[in-house]
């Protein structure tokens, strides 16, 4: 239940004193509130928990922690293979 | 998909395997909280890459599991009566009650929906003005805000036909309690990511302190669970204590504000019972006196229920990180996710689930 998704802003739309915006999961298109995230725009990644946006991704972040952990996958060829 | 399959990688995944036996040099005990992380612990074999000596078991962070079973009692007699529209998030249905749950209750003609969202719950009390829609609002921080914006809306909206059964628990005060408790062996914790995204990492400072015990906020990739085992394992071995944040990608140090304020609008602290495992003062969040008519509890004038756990599940043990799912006889027998003993056996985040998706067959050779 405390599972949240990324996916990307497609579009955005203001109804009535809610902004709501169609959000894109892989191939899944869905509707997803942005009343926690005013901050969120077109092209955006949000983590969408329950119908809504509880964050926007910060993709400088994710790309950062990303390549440092790639990095470290540069130690893989001291290990023994992958079981299968 | 992006922000997810990088953090699947499995190159990396056992680089930092590597890096934490280099870290380790005596056993440690970790807890990760939530439910969800304890999925992909399962799903993916993660202790298995971990070296011997480091032991990860499982928290209370499942909300459907720790609901109390009077609350299930609760909404099944709410279901059955005529004048009255469940609305449920679909983890609930099978979650075994007192005597039933409501997937039998929908079989005896109570009329439950399931909803994906809590909007869904004010628009179905939207569009039938002439019954009486009650949403069964459970969960943790992460799902608090939500909620909230239910009760918001359907007050703005003026809505006489809809209301809450709140069961809202909080993580803190349940880290509290398992570390004051006597049979306590946990020596740090992962904290859960998604509620840390909602109230931000500043809320478990005091924890930090307080017990000087080191946390890590972690998300729920394989690459993330792993990097925050290493990041623990590295202060235990060094003897330090801190908060570190290893999903920073969603979780800042105050977290999201608007979804604070609306939680904060509609919801009080309260004292919370938690199934498995009793009372834990403060733990949970009750709706204000402003939204007391949206309170499921007072519109309905439900009352004090007070029903045991069938003895032969050992749930309150699992949701301790006391016991594992297998050391319980009726583990896969008596007890699987079609017919559960427990709540833990159902939910998708349920340990007992996990294990039984994940490890039965394991267990059986």
């Amino acid at each position: 239940m405390c599972l949240a998704i990324p996916g990307k802003i497609l579009a955005i739309q203001e109804l009535g004193p809610m902004r709501v915006a169609r959000v894109q999961f892989g191939g899944i298109v869905r509707q997803v509130s942005l009343s926690f995230v005013p901050e969120a725009g077109l092209g955006d990644y949000v983590m969408v928990h329950v119908g809504f946006a509880i964050s926007r991704v910060d993709s400088s972040e994710a790309q950062r922690t990303f390549k440092l952990l790639q990095e470290m996958g540069a130690l893989e060829t001291e290990l023994p293979p992958a079981e299968t | 998909m992006k922000y997810l399959d990088e953090y699947r990688d499995q190159r990396i995944a056992r680089a930092l395997a590597a890096e934490i036996a280099q870290w380790t040099t005596r056993p440690w005990v970790l807890m990760e909280i939530c439910g969800g992380q304890t999925h992909t612990i399962m799903r993916y074999g993660i202790d298995e890459l971990l070296p011997r000596g480091i032991e990860l078991v499982h928290g209370p962070g499942c909300p459907v599991c720790v609901t109390p079973l009077e609350t299930v009692d609760k909404a099944i007699e709410l279901a059955l009566r005529p004048d009255v529209i469940l609305v449920s998030y679909g983890d609930m249905l099978r979650v075994p009650g007192s005597r039933s749950d409501l997937l039998r209750a929908m079989a005896q003609g109570a009329d439950v929906r399931i909803a994906y969202s809590s909007t869904e719950a004010v628009k179905i009390a939207r569009s039938s003005p002439d019954r009486k829609v009650v949403f069964l609002a459970i969960g943790f921080e992460t799902t608090a805000p939500a909620n909230a914006m239910a009760a918001w809306q359907a007050k703005r909206e003026g809505l006489t036909n809809f209301s809450m059964l709140v069961s809202h628990v909080l993580v803190p005060p349940a880290i509290r309690a398992l570390m004051v408790s006597r049979t306590n062996r946990v020596q740090a914790f992962i904290a859960p990511g998604h509620v840390c995204t909602v109230v931000g990492c500043k809320e478990y400072e005091d924890l930090v302190r307080d017990f000087r015990v080191p946390i890590v906020v972690g998300g729920f990739e394989p690459v993330d669970i792993l990097e925050s085992v290493l990041m623990l394992v590295r202060q235990l071995e060094a003897g330090e204590v801190k908060l570190e944040n290893q999903y920073v990608r969603s979780v800042s140090y105050q977290g999201n504000l608007p979804a604070q304020r609306i939680m904060a609008e509609v919801f009080e602290v309260a004292d919370q019972k938690w199934r498995g495992i009793g009372p834990i003062p403060q733990s949970g969040l009750r709706l204000r006196e402003e939204y007391a008519a949206f309170d499921a509890d007072r519109v309905f004038d439900l009352g004090e229920l007070s029903v045991d756990e069938p003895a032969e599940c050992i749930s309150a043990q699992v949701l301790q990180g006391l016991k594992k799912p297998t050391d319980c006889p009726a583990f896969g027998m008596r007890c699987t996710p079609e017919n559960p003993l427990g709540a833990p056996m159902v939910s998708t985040e349920g340990a007992c689930a996990a294990y039984y998706h994940y490890r039965r067959h394991k267990v059986a050779s």
